[in-house]
């Protein structure tokens, strides 16, 4: 602060200290741990507890080779639900991306009186949990159930939606995600001034050219938040698949869970975990990149 | 011939609805319609079947409140696995709430006014424990707990955990209110002799009390939600929550009771939120959609 007041160095400091303490025991120490657990030892005499090496020089890589070989390796029972979770996050994110981008224009290019109703709509999904949302669709894709009914003119009266279906896990994915991808694009659009769209009009552009080389390309950064912020959920994602899908349809998020069920199944966790740490840094690092920038340019 | 003629006719008429730029947006108010349709019908749905009087939550059969009060032992109201888990799920919510949000505050105003390589360093790290998958925080976690620092699984653990997830709500909504005031006030306080931590009591903390307030309640939401940490973190029936009691039932055969439970989740997260929401626009009337917006950042 730049006033005449005079604040002694830890001043500020000292604010922030109980939630350093707490982020470094609770949020860094773990992290630790986890790498400790995963370049540790098993003892098999217990039930395959983990052995933790804490000291770094004394990390072994074989535990956590062992995992990494079920990528690739012999039956390779990891490599279909890694896959998979790629395919179902991409496919769920350009759905999220195309649908959210009609409906975030809409409402920001939108006018009625009714705005302020749509709005809270559109938010109104983030503060229903997640799993009540599904589980919702899992009553109405049951089978026998009204989606069974109200198809069955299209010829799927008799589908069993939740038999590990893409589609359903997909779909799952997307309703569960996509209000998280609006609301930034909604934000983004709704900020673009409406002179800009008439000065491009004015230079003789038609609507289609407007948005595409106007509008577009403003809204890119909160296209990419918006596909960092879906994306990030559902690469950890195990409970969609849970309730909609099966093990035909199981994701990286299944694997990590499925260990519980296990005495010794810290280990393998640990591993899994650092896997998922890694695949996931990168859309991580952006996101804070970009939040960082953006205030930044806000102060 | 005047088949052709027709068919340009109808091409000019299509051409000029499309070419006119003040035309209705009627497709993407139908795609918007219609995902709000999508979006929230399923959950209405479900809410209409926790009244449902038989044991199925897809076929109707007449209304009653057998799953809410009226069983004596499979309604809301009496099923004891059901009372824990309300119990248990807002304990957590009002603990968590109570150590997130103070601890949460008073980093925001540390780190606003606090520069140099450890703050940011401390700051980025905040941030990363917003963005990370949960479930990398949850099973941490649980290896931290069975591992280094004996923890009991339950709540003391899913309290320290579901604190540590939800501990940048705060930090970030009230950080941003800290950036939109600027020092200014601060610093007239105390060119008009307050001392500094008397200008924090009486100058800044009423000015971000509606930031503090929204964190309050969307801390309290999304605890209430929570399903991750609190299943990573638990230990037996005890400490099961009622989104523990949504999955595990999901994966049986649910009767409307889970319905209703869902329902009791869903009435009082939208409350709190809604609360959060009026409280906040009375403390800053005029910026209504400011404060709307705010809280569509979280």
């Amino acid at each position: 602060m730049q006033s005449g007041v005079w604040y002694p160095r830890w001043y500020w400091p000292s604010f922030t200290i109980t939630g350093i303490v707490w982020l470094t025991v609770l949020f860094v120490l773990p992290a630790y741990v986890v790498l400790s657990v995963a370049f540790g030892a098993v003892d098999f005499e217990h039930f395959g507890q983990p052995v933790p090496y804490y000291a770094p020089w004394w990390w072994s890589f074989s535990t956590f080779n062992e995992t990494l070989t079920q990528f690739y390796q012999g039956s390779a029972i990891y490599q279909a639900p890694l896959i998979r979770t790629f395919v179902y996050v991409s496919s769920a994110s350009v759905i999220c991306l195309v649908l959210g981008y009609a409906v975030a224009y809409f409402t920001a290019r939108c006018t009625s009186k009714n705005k302020g109703l749509i709005l809270v709509l559109l938010v109104a999904p983030l503060w229903i949990s997640y799993l009540m949302r599904i589980y919702a669709w899992q009553g109405l894709l049951d089978a026998g159930g009204p989606l069974n009914v109200v198809l069955d003119p299209f010829g799927f009266g008799d589908t069993d939606f939740l038999s590990g279906l893409h589609i359903t896990v997909i779909l799952g994915l997307v309703y569960g995600y996509i209000p998280f991808m609006i609301l930034p694009l909604y934000a983004s659009l709704d900020r673009i001034q409406e002179s800009l769209l008439e000065a491009g009009r004015d230079l003789g552009a038609n609507g289609r050219q407007t948005f595409w080389r106007v509008t577009f390309p403003l809204s890119r950064p909160a296209i990419l938040t918006g596909i960092v912020i879906v994306t990030l959920p559902m690469f950890g994602d195990y409970y969609t698949n849970d309730l909609l899908g099966s093990s035909k349809t199981s994701m990286f998020g299944n694997l990590i869970s499925a260990q519980r069920e296990f005495t010794g199944g810290s280990t393998r966790m640990a591993s899994l975990v650092l896997i998922l740490s890694v695949i996931v840094m990168v859309p991580m690092m952006y996101y804070l990149r970009e939040t960082r920038r953006a205030a930044e340019r806000g102060a | 011939m005047s088949v052709a003629l027709e068919t340009r006719v109808e091409a000019t008429q299509a051409e000029g609805y499309f070419g006119n730029p003040w035309r209705r947006p009627r497709i993407l108010q139908a795609i918007t319609a219609g995902y709000l349709l999508w979006s929230l019908l399923p959950v209405v749905v479900a809410v209409i079947y926790s009244f449902n009087a038989g044991r199925s939550r897809i076929v109707w059969q007449g209304f009653s409140l057998r799953w809410w009060t009226d069983d004596p032992t499979d309604s809301i109201l009496h099923d004891p696995a059901m009372r824990s888990a309300m119990t248990q799920t807002y304990k957590l919510a009002i603990l968590t709430v109570l150590i997130a949000v103070p601890i949460g505050t008073l980093f925001a105003i540390g780190i606003d006014r606090w520069h140099g390589r450890p703050a940011r360093g401390a700051n980025f790290t905040m941030l990363l424990s917003f963005v990370v998958p949960e479930i990398i925080l949850g099973v941490s976690l649980y290896i931290l707990f069975t591992n280094l620092i004996s923890i009991p699984l339950g709540t003391p653990a899913q309290l320290l955990g579901l604190t540590t997830f939800q501990l940048s709500y705060p930090v970030v909504i009230v950080r941003a209110r800290l950036l939109t005031i600027g020092p200014e006030y601060e610093e007239a306080a105390m060119d008009l002799g307050a001392a500094p931590g008397q200008a924090i009591r009486r100058i800044l903390l009423p000015l971000i009390a509606p930031a503090v307030m929204a964190s309050v309640a969307l801390v309290f939401a999304d605890v209430v939600d929570d399903f991750v940490t609190v299943q990573a973190l638990q230990a037996g029936a005890s400490s099961e929550t009622l989104a523990i009691k949504i999955y595990s039932a999901s994966r049986a055969s649910p009767t409307p009771e889970i319905n209703a439970a869902a329902t009791v989740m869903l009435v009082t997260t939208l409350l709190v939120v809604a609360g959060g929401l009026l409280i906040y626009r009375r403390f800053n009337r005029g910026q209504t959609v400011a404060g709307a917006s705010d809280f569509m950042q979280i």
